[in-house]
Order: C-alpha cells, then sequence, then structure tokens
C-alpha cells in the first residue's frame, strides 16, 4: 500500500468556505460546536459514513473544503434529524446538510457514481416537468441510469408492488404546470443564489 | 368536522392504502376531507438537496393554494399531511415564511409570478395521527370502536420526520400520540424503542446494504418483543418497512412482519372491511395476523 | 496650571486621571484639563498619572489646605472602584466628603469609544456637567447605626455547619436554620470524597455534633425562614418550625417508636437513600443524623392523616416524646447579619429521557449510587443491582444536565472528579469493567489530574464522546439482556456500541427549585442560571447586593467540598467584620419629605421596594425611615408635590449638572 501523507498545511484552508458554513441556513450555531459527538451517537448511518457527522461539522468550520464536498456523509444523511433535535449546542446539522448537498452539487464535487445525488438531481427534474413524482417510475428510471443490475434486483419488488396495485407506470402530472415552472424560475437558484450574495458582500 | 387533504405523491402510488383507510376512517368519524386542488409535489428530501428557495417555493405553492381553497370553501385552515415527508417539508416552509425574511420575501415575489398569493399567518400542517387523537378525541373514537382487535400485539413505529423537528403535540423520542390510540382500538402495542428510529428513508432504495440493515433493525426488534405488526404513520416507512423484506429475509434472516398504516388497524376496529382499508394492499400479508382478532 | 476663580460660587478644584494609558489613550487629558480650567468657580485644574495613588490623594488634600478649595472633581474612573478613596482625600484636606462629584471618564468613554476627539469632547461635556453639579452639593454626614451581634446562617449543608462553627467560634451567636430533618446536606449521602477517598462520614459528622453541642449555636433543623424585615445590621427574621410530631427536648432518638409503629415494614420510599430503601411513618434520617431526634412524616403516617391509629409510637416512648399536637411555629428572631448556604438541587436525570432513567432499572443516577456505595447505605455498600444481579460491566455517563442548551449550559465543575471516584469505587467493590464517556475530562484541582492519573492507571477505560442514547434493543450475542450505549468514541472517529448492566448517570447541579422565592425573601439577585448572584465575581465572591446578607457553597454556583468550605469561611470572616465593628454607616443618599410640602395623598407609600416609608396617621404626612432608604429616587421621582428630597440628588443639583453639559 502507498503511504499517504495525512498532515494538512494552514494554506490548505479555505476560509472563505468556512465562512460560508457559518452563513447558510442552519450554520449560525456551528463555532459553537464542542465535538462532543452525540450527533454521530444518534444518527442512525454514522456507521457508514466517512466521516461521522462531529468530524465533517468540524472540517466543514475550519475550511477543508475538499474532504466536505466530496464526501459521503453528507449523502448518506437521511434527514431524520435525530442529531438536531439532541444537539446540545442546538446546532441545525440536518440543515448544515442540505447545504453541503446543494454546494456539492453545485460544484459537481459529489463522490462519482454514487447514486444519491444523481437521484436528487433527476427527482427535481421531473417534479420541475410534471409536478408530482411517481416514485416508482422514478427508481427505475434511476437503477436505469446508474446500474443496470441493480435495475434487474428491483423487478421482484416491482411485481410485488404490482400485484398489490401499488405500482404506477405513467407519471401523474398537475394542470398548472406552466404557472408551477414560472414560480420556481422567478427564484435564483443556486448558483445564482451564491453570485448575488457574493455581490451584496462585496 | 372539515380539512384540507393533501395526499403527496405516494399515496397515490405506493401508499394507496393509506390514502384509502385514512378516508375510511374519516368518513366513519364524520370527518370531510377537502383535497388541496391541483397540488404539486412537496419536493420531500430530495429538492431540498438541490435547491433551497426553490424548495420553498414548491411547498409555498402548495400552502398557497390550500390557503385559499380554504377562504374560498369556509374551511379550517388545518392541512392534513398523511405523509410524514410532505408533513416535515410543508411545515418547515411555514417555519421559513415565518422566521426567515429573505425567503419570505422570494417565495412571495415566486408565488406572484405564478399568480398566487402568499398563504397568510395562521395556517397549519397537521398530521392525521395529531387530528385524530387532539381534534376528534380518543373518547369519541372509543365510543365508535364497534370490533376491538382483541389480542393484537403492535409495534407503534413512528419514524423520524413526523415527530423530529417541528411536531409539538408529542415528545420526539418518546411519542405516545399513536400507542394511545391503538389501546382505543383495542390493540396492545409493545414496549419499542425503535419507534423513532429511521427506517433508512429514501436510502432503502439507492443504498440498500445501509437502508436494508435499518428496515431489519426495527423489524427484527419488533419480532423480538412479540408484536404481530408494526403499526406505521408514514408511507415510506411502510414501503420500506414491508416491501425489502424479502432481501432483508436473504441478507440477515426472515422476519415475515406485516406493516399496517394505523389507519388501516383503527379502520378494522370501527368495523370497517378489510377490502376498504386495503388491507390486502400488504406485500407481506397481513391477514393471517388479524384472522379471529375482532 | 491654576487659574483665577472667576465668579462668586465656591472654589473648585479640578483632577483628571490618565489611569496609565486607560484613559489617556484615548482622550487628550490635557485638553480636557485646560477645558476644566476656564469653567467659572475653577481654581485648580490638574493631571496625573494615576490619581488613585498615595501622592495624587495627597496632591488633593493639599490643595484643598493650600488654596482653600471648596468643591472638589476628579475624572477618573467609575465611582465603583475609587468614588470612597477621593472622598477620604477630601476628608483629609479637610473637606466634607460630599462636596465632592466623581466623573467616570473611562467606563463611559475611554473604554467605549475609539475616536479620539469625540471621546475628548465627551469627557469635557461629563467634567462640565460636574463642575456646574458640585457647586450646588452640601455638606452631609454618613450615619452610624448600631449592629446586632448575632449571625444567622439559613442551610445546614456542609458550608452553613462550617460557617455558624467558624462564627461561634469567634464567640457569636449563631441560629442555624434547616429546613430539613437533620443538617448535613448532600455531603451527608456520599461514602468517599475526591481525589483522596477520605471518608465523608468520618469529617463530617464531627462537625455537626460540634454544632450540635457549641454553646454558642441554635440549631433550627425542620424549619424554614419566611420573612427577612430590616437592614444591615438589624435584620427582622421570621422562621417557620415545621412539627415533628415529636419533642425536641425529650427525643434521644432511640427507636423505640420506630420499631413500634403500627407498619411493620418499612414501605415509604426513603428519601435519604435516594429511595433505594424504605422507611415507616416515624423515621431517623440516618444514625447520626443531626438533631438525633425521629420525624414522623403527616403524609403517610395514619394517625396524622385519618387520627385513627393505635399510636403503639406513642406508647413506645418511655419519655413521652410524641405529640400529635403539635403545630407550626414562627419565630421571630433579630440578627445583625445573615449566612445563605441553602446549596443546589441536583439534576433530575428523567428530563433526558433518551438516557432511559426510569425506564431501565439498571439507570441510576449518581446520587443513588453513592448511596449504593456507601457503607452504611441500603445495600451496606454492596453494590447490587435492582434485579439482584452483580454488574460485570458498568458506563458512567458524565455532562447530564451539563454543558447542554436544552437543559443546563454550565459546566457543574464536580462531576468530572466524582465520576472518578464512583469508577474507583465501583470498580473496586464489583471488579466490574469500568467505562467513563466524558466530553472533556476536567481535573483542575489540587492533586485532581493525580487521581485521573491513577484511574487509568486501575485500567478504567476512558471514552471521550456524549452518549446518545442507552438502549435495551441488542445486535448481538453480547448485547442480549443488557443496557447498550450508544456512543461515538470521537478520539477514534467512529460508533461504538457498548453492553453493560448498569449506567450511572453523573448530575449536573443545578440551583434550588425554590431558589427565586428565597431570592425575593432576601432580597439578593439570581443569575440567568438561577444561582445566587455575588456582588462581584473576583473582588467580592461572598457579598451580594443586600448589605449584611453573604452566600456561600454552591448556591452560588457549582463547586466541591473544599471551595465550599473556603467559601463558608470566608462569608463568617464577612459576617463577623460587620458584627464585630458594632456600627454601620449608612450612605446619606437618602430621601426626607418635607412635611409642610406634603399632601398625605400616599402615593409614595406602595411604590418604596424597601418598606421604608410608612404614613403618619396622626400628622396625615408621609415618613421616610433613613436607614431603610437605599437611595433609589423612586418616591422622590414619583411625588406629586414635589416634597420628597433627596440628598445628593436635589433639584439645583440635577438642573446644575443639565445646565453643565448643555452649555
Amino acid at each position: 500500500m502507498p503511504l499517504q501523507q495525512t498532515m494538512r498545511y494552514e494554506s490548505e484552508r479555505d476560509r472563505a468556505f468556512a465562512d460560508w458554513v457559518e452563513s447558510i441556513t442552519g450554520g449560525e450555531n456551528v463555532k459553537g460546536c464542542i465535538q462532543c459527538g452525540l450527533c454521530s451517537a444518534t444518527c442512525p448511518l454514522s456507521i457508514y459514513m466517512d466521516y461521522t457527522p462531529r468530524r465533517l461539522v468540524n472540517l466543514a468550520r475550519a475550511g477543508f473544503k475538499d474532504e466536505v464536498l466530496s464526501s459521503f456523509t453528507i449523502w448518506l444523511c437521511a434527514s431524520c434529524y435525530a442529531c438536531r433535535a439532541e444537539c446540545p449546542k442546538q446546532i441545525k446539522v440536518t440543515d448544515i446538510m442540505y447545504a453541503l448537498k446543494r454546494r456539492a452539487i453545485r460544484e459537481g464535487s459529489y463522490p462519482r457514481r454514487f447514486p444519491i445525488p444523481i437521484l436528487a438531481k433527476e427527482f427535481s427534474r421531473m417534479i420541475r416537468g410534471f409536478g408530482r413524482t411517481p416514485e416508482t417510475f422514478l427508481v427505475a428510471d434511476l437503477f436505469l441510469r446508474t446500474n443496470w443490475l441493480r435495475f434487474l434486483d428491483m423487478i421482484g419488488l416491482g411485481l410485488n408492488l404490482l400485484r398489490t396495485g401499488r405500482m404506477s407506470f405513467v407519471p401523474e402530472s398537475i394542470q398548472g404546470r406552466d404557472q408551477l415552472r414560472r414560480i420556481l424560475d422567478s427564484v435564483d437558484g443556486e448558483s445564482a443564489k451564491e453570485e448575488r450574495a457574493v455581490k451584496e458582500a462585496a | 368536522m372539515n380539512y384540507l387533504y393533501y395526499p403527496g405523491c405516494s399515496l397515490k402510488g405506493t401508499g394507496r392504502a393509506y390514502d384509502e383507510s385514512l378516508k375510511a376512517v374519516c368518513r366513519a368519524l364524520g370527518i370531510t376531507l377537502s383535497e388541496v386542488p391541483d397540488w404539486n409535489c412537496c419536493g420531500a428530501t430530495a429538492y431540498m438537496s438541490v435547491e433551497e428557495t426553490r424548495a420553498h417555493a414548491l411547498a409555498a405553492r402548495n400552502l398557497s393554494l390550500a390557503d385559499a381553497a380554504a377562504a374560498d370553501k369556509g374551511l379550517k385552515r388545518d392541512i392534513i399531511a398523511p405523509c410524514s415527508a410532505c408533513y416535515l417539508v410543508l411545515a418547515k416552509t411555514l417555519h421559513a415564511l415565518d422566521e426567515q425574511i429573505e425567503t419570505r420575501v422570494l417565495v412571495e415575489r415566486a408565488l406572484k409570478a405564478g399568480g398566487l398569493d402568499m398563504p397568510k399567518a395562521g395556517l397549519q400542517v397537521r398530521h392525521p395521527l395529531d387530528v385524530l387523537v387532539n381534534d376528534v378525541g380518543l373518547a369519541a373514537i372509543s365510543a365508535k370502536v364497534k370490533s376491538p382487535l382483541k389480542g393484537l400485539k403492535l409495534a407503534p413505529y413512528y419514524g423520524c420526520q413526523l415527530v423530529r423537528p417541528y411536531a409539538a403535540f408529542d415528545d420526539q423520542a418518546h411519542p405516545v400520540t399513536m400507542d394511545r390510540l391503538m389501546a382505543a382500538s383495542g390493540a396492545e402495542c409493545v414496549d419499542f424503542p425503535l419507534k423513532t428510529r429511521c427506517c433508512g428513508g429514501s436510502l432503502t432504495g439507492t443504498v440498500p446494504d445501509a437502508g436494508l440493515r435499518l428496515a431489519y433493525i426495527i423489524l427484527k426488534e419488533a419480532k423480538k418483543r412479540g408484536a404481530h405488526a408494526v403499526v406505521t404513520v408514514c408511507p415510506l416507512c411502510q414501503f420500506n418497512l414491508d416491501g425489502y423484506q424479502d432481501k432483508i429475509a436473504a441478507e440477515f434472516e426472515e422476519v415475515a412482519m406485516p406493516v399496517l398504516y394505523f389507519t388501516q388497524v383503527l379502520g378494522l376496529a370501527l368495523g370497517l372491511s378489510e377490502r376498504e382499508l386495503g388491507i390486502q394492499r400488504g406485500i407481506v400479508p397481513a391477514e393471517p395476523a388479524l384472522a379471529g382478532r375482532r | 496650571m491654576k487659574s483665577a476663580s472667576n465668579g462668586s460660587g465656591p472654589k473648585i478644584g479640578f483632577y483628571i486621571c490618565h489611569c496609565g494609558t486607560n484613559i489617556a489613550g484615548t482622550i487628550d487629558v490635557e485638553a480636557v484639563r485646560e477645558h476644566a480650567a476656564k469653567l467659572p468657580g475653577v481654581a485648580v485644574s490638574k493631571g496625573y498619572k494615576y490619581m488613585c495613588s498615595d501622592p495624587g490623594q495627597e496632591m488633593i488634600a493639599q490643595d484643598i489646605r493650600a488654596q482653600g478649595l471648596e468643591r472638589l472633581v476628579v475624572a477618573a474612573c467609575s465611582p465603583n472602584l475609587h468614588e470612597e478613596t477621593f472622598r477620604k482625600a477630601a476628608a483629609k484636606g479637610g473637606l466634607n466628603p460630599f462636596f465632592f462629584q466623581m466623573v467616570n471618564i473611562r467606563e463611559h468613554a475611554s473604554w467605549v469609544h475609539e475616536d479620539k476627539a469625540a471621546a475628548t469632547q465627551k469627557a469635557e461635556d461629563q467634567v462640565r456637567a460636574a463642575i456646574h453639579r458640585v457647586r450646588f452639593h452640601k455638606a452631609l454626614e454618613k450615619k452610624r447605626v448600631p449592629v446586632h451581634p448575632d449571625v444567622m446562617v439559613v442551610g445546614g449543608g456542609i458550608a452553613g455547619i462550617h460557617a455558624a462553627l467558624t462564627a461561634a467560634n469567634a464567640g457569636k451567636k449563631v441560629i442555624l436554620v434547616e429546613r430539613e430533618a437533620t443538617i448535613g446536606g448532600h455531603m451527608a449521602l456520599f461514602d468517599k470524597t475526591f481525589p483522596t477517598l477520605d471518608c465523608s462520614a468520618c469529617i463530617l459528622t464531627p462537625k455537626m455534633s460540634a454544632v450540635k453541642g457549641h454553646p454558642n449555636i441554635t440549631l433550627w433543623a425542620y424549619s424554614e425562614v419566611t420573612k427577612v424585615e430590616g437592614y444591615v445590621g438589624n435584620f427582622k427574621v421570621t422562621v417557620k418550625r415545621k412539627p415533628r410530631y415529636v419533642k425536641e427536648d425529650l427525643c434521644v432518638g432511640c427507636d423505640a417508636c420506630i420499631d413500634a409503629c403500627v407498619f411493620k415494614e418499612a414501605k415509604f420510599p426513603d428519601e435519604f437513600n435516594q429511595g433505594l430503601s424504605k422507611r415507616k411513618p416515624v423515621y431517623l434520617s440516618f444514625p447520626q443524623a443531626t438533631p438525633k431526634v425521629v420525624t414522623i412524616d403527616p403524609k403517610t403516617c395514619i394517625q396524622l392523616k385519618t387520627g385513627k391509629c393505635k399510636m403503639t409510637c406513642a406508647a413506645a416512648c418511655d419519655r413521652k416524646a410524641i405529640d400529635f399536637g403539635q403545630k407550626e411555629e414562627s419565630k421571630e428572631v433579630p440578627v445583625g447579619a445573615i449566612i445563605l448556604t441553602t446549596g443546589f438541587d441536583a439534576f433530575d436525570p428523567k428530563r433526558h429521557e433518551y438516557y432511559g432513567y426510569g425506564r431501565y432499572p439498571n439507570v441510576y443516577s449518581a446520587l443513588e449510587v453513592e448511596r449504593l456505595v456507601n457503607a452504611s447505605g441500603p445495600t451496606g455498600g454492596d453494590v447490587v443491582l435492582r434485579d439482584g444481579r452483580r454488574p460485570e460491566a458498568i458506563g458512567i455517563i458524565h455532562c447530564v444536565g451539563s454543558r447542554d442548551e436544552h437543559t443546563n449550559k454550565w459546566c457543574s465543575r464536580v462531576c468530572c472528579m466524582y465520576s472518578l471516584k464512583l469508577a474507583h469505587l465501583l470498580k473496586e467493590r464489583t471488579g466490574a469493567q469500568v467505562y467513563n464517556f466524558y466530553i472533556d475530562m476536567r481535573t483542575p484541582g489540587k492533586t485532581f489530574e493525580e487521581f485521573y492519573d491513577r484511574l487509568l492507571k486501575e485500567g478504567v477505560q476512558f471514552v471521550r464522546g456524549r452518549v446518545a442514547e442507552v438502549n435495551d434493543w441488542a445486535m448481538t450475542r453480547e448485547e442480549e439482556g443488557r443496557l447498550v450505549i450508544r456512543v461515538e468514541d470521537t478520539l477514534a472517529g467512529f460508533v461504538r456500541r457498548i453492553p453493560v448492566d448498569m449506567v450511572v448517570l453523573s448530575q449536573g447541579l443545578e440551583a434550588r427549585k425554590d431558589a427565586l422565592d428565597v431570592r425575593r425573601i432576601f432580597n439578593i439577585g439570581c443569575g440567568s442560571d438561577g444561582f445566587f448572584q455575588e456582588r462581584h465575581p473576583k473582588l467580592a465572591p461572598v457579598s451580594t447586593f443586600a448589605d449584611g446578607i453573604f452566600i456561600a457553597g454552591a448556591c452560588q454556583g457549582p463547586k466541591d467540598i473544599p471551595d465550599t468550605v473556603a467559601q463558608a469561611g470566608a462569608a463568617a470572616a464577612e459576617a463577623l467584620a460587620l458584627v464585630d465593628a458594632g456600627h454601620v454607616e449608612m450612605e446619606p443618599n437618602t430621601s426626607r419629605v418635607v412635611e409642610e410640602e406634603c399632601s398625605g395623598c400616599k402615593s409614595c407609600v406602595p411604590l418604596c421596594p424597601y418598606s421604608a416609608i410608612t404614613f403618619d396617621e396622626a400628622k396625615k404626612k408621609a415618613s421616610i425611615n433613613e436607614i431603610l432608604c437605599k437611595g433609589c429616587g423612586v418616591c422622590a421621582a414619583a411625588c406629586p408635590s414635589g416634597s420628597i428630597r433627596q440628598n445628593l440628588f436635589e433639584d439645583d443639583e440635577i438642573f446644575g449638572e443639565i445646565e453643565g453639559v448643555l452649555s
């Protein structure tokens, strides 16, 4: 195994990223984190994460941007809010995870061939198109895009849903599709929002 | 009693039985549900992972439509959202519109672009569990119970997004509202410490290694504690716990645990038929567990 | 440096302090001095590096004598710090000390501004106001009031015991009031004390009996203070003495009544043992209870509840000490000083749902474990769980109700150390594997770190992480039937599940539930955390804003036994200094009623927060007790006829000040 250097130089910290973390929705108390690890311990998914939520918070507030945005951790967060409910310093960890996901998508720095960011993007694309999301359709679409084998694996479940009358094939859609598009398009997307924030700060 | 009704996407698909049983129970208890006209997807957890303000605008369209419908028909301004994800997302946007000035201004502008008004203060998102126990009341429900589910042992499973972080009607770690409602239905709730532990959410579909284990832990613990079925309040929880049991059997062990909606159990106690309540829609059949219980 | 006094007013001396660079760094001191020199009446205007120093004070005194100064203004720091210093300097020069006005150009100007020109301008405005005002000052005298020599101590834990003994040993009569049936407080519950592991009872009980036997101490246990009137040196305290239904002077604590009680078995939770054992309605808290007198609990005693008991207890008492007709008594006592040592409440671990206290029988509070390991506790020191098993693995969870914004924000200071102590005792008694789950290990006391080192070497496991939950759902065979602690090992960077048989919750310390009521009775302050507020965090740590009332021990904030005892000694010394002086001097900034102008409307009477105003029904005039008056000025401001005047805040003085600042 090749040796890997884990030391970090101070110049590797992205201070602007650290400032940004503090400015996001839910990031207001992040400086007050005492690294107690309650979030990690209460998280049902931390056991799969490359960085536990506690470590991720610490890396994020210190400005280790690459580690944070390319981590699996943020994509493994299932938004169960257990960490937020119990954090002794009332840090809104779940909201921080959301903001980091958005940033990772915007910067394209999420882990490759990992289905969740792709699903999230696909999901929002579908909503914009139809106004609703037939989950089975979505899951099938996802696996077709990311992993053919997985699609085959899911056929059993599909048949079960079909048998019990729970499968829908065509995406349902709403009447006000144009209206919804007007609503969504009149709001700045993440990158435009960021540009505006930078402009305002300057 | 009149309420606005926001079923959400799942209740039109995999969660069909929830929609059917909720409506049947409401009919039996004299509650009228008026579906929010032309509602759109709440955005669930995915949309917020991509866009923040747009996610609020997306949810706000529903709130706006609901508010307008309430004004139009003179209804109570409470939206019943049975899906925990919808419940959380709509509540989160209501909170954001109230607490974050910038979000409010941007969302107001967006709704205007769609020809819609901002929802007015006082609009509430409610879960049917809250409405049944706190508005209808256990006494009124008990009075209508015709066939109590004698001897049925249930593991009450609330999942995460209903109780955290917004629900004020119950404790975030150890809720009891459903336990009380099930008791009123004649069923018995086992002591279930995993009540509010995450079922895996959307991860069960996307990262099955992680998701299946979470679902397995909940199911095996329910079995160990002597439950005949798990009872849920959320279509995604029901889907995760019910739909993947063959995979769980392959990877961990066979649990064979039916997963019901609380509205199905209540409906049975109110004397409604299994068919009306969509009991047959369970992938793991619940009929054997229910046989002879009422 | 001198300027001629122009105008006919009194000759004023003005002095400005540089306070090193504290003032001179932001304010152009020389400009202010020059500005003052030109003001009417100013005969002397001088600056000095440190006015409060001996040479500074001497300069003032000499100028008063040499120049015949009639008024003095010093622009320096806060009057809280040095008003008294300059008053003394004035007196030394032969000037009435109240012909002096202090200007705070440090806290009010130099420290809070950065713009030098603006800060200088502000200082000049302040100085002008004072120079205009001081012309109207009148000569005043401080009142001397005699002090009652007795001291009251409220709360009979180790702090109260030590304070009472210290004052009593100095020859003062002390009344020690304790709410519970016995003195001893929390310390009486402990088996060992950290870090020396000396036996708590062995060091506490001799002090308890010293209290009982001390000729200068009157011990009123099972009693509560209900009212405090009066003022520093002359308090009148009302104490409620709750009925024990036992005559204290006759009972010798022999247990005969307890044995004879109609309840053959003890069946009520024993508060002293934290509910881990049972007692009867008639009980003695513990063998060394002081006073050693039994108490009958009216909530469980059949005779007291229904009046229909055979009263076998009374029959068994050959000293006829049992008296079911006993009534609550109210006593009024005069004292000169009061020391509050009311202690703390342990955090109720039920408030942390996720640790399962109250749901899982083998989850214990630290106080319960203190009793469990205690040789005189419910099991004689044998650590047996509620389900009868002996623990093979024990988890001690730190910071339960500490460092948590949902409950208490503060660090409770003693929990790390008592958790180490319990870890040692539990390991010694059971041989179990013991884990400590901590966020930060805090051992800043004499030989505390050495104790931590000893525990590390004894093989106690330390996991850095705040435990998220204690649960009973097993994932592995070794977890079956046990409690599982889920925690992130933050130093390792992953989550661990650790099965144990016993969980100990290290409860934090918080203010007493009724601290706010007690605060009102004694008219002292509380911080946002509910603990009693000291007058100054560094320089007056056992004084309060109510003169003559002192605080010590954990009622002021979480602290361990040595710190508590040190504070108790300090509070006793402060109280002694007060009562030994024989008299107190009262500030003369009091209000008075000009009788001929008073309309008798009574509007001032209910406004006075110190109950200093009474209404003379014969004369139909309000009257102010100068001794009770604290000079808050509410009455003077409210009086519709303007007939109440306040020394140092007379109309001409205030108007002069306003004129000065605006001129």
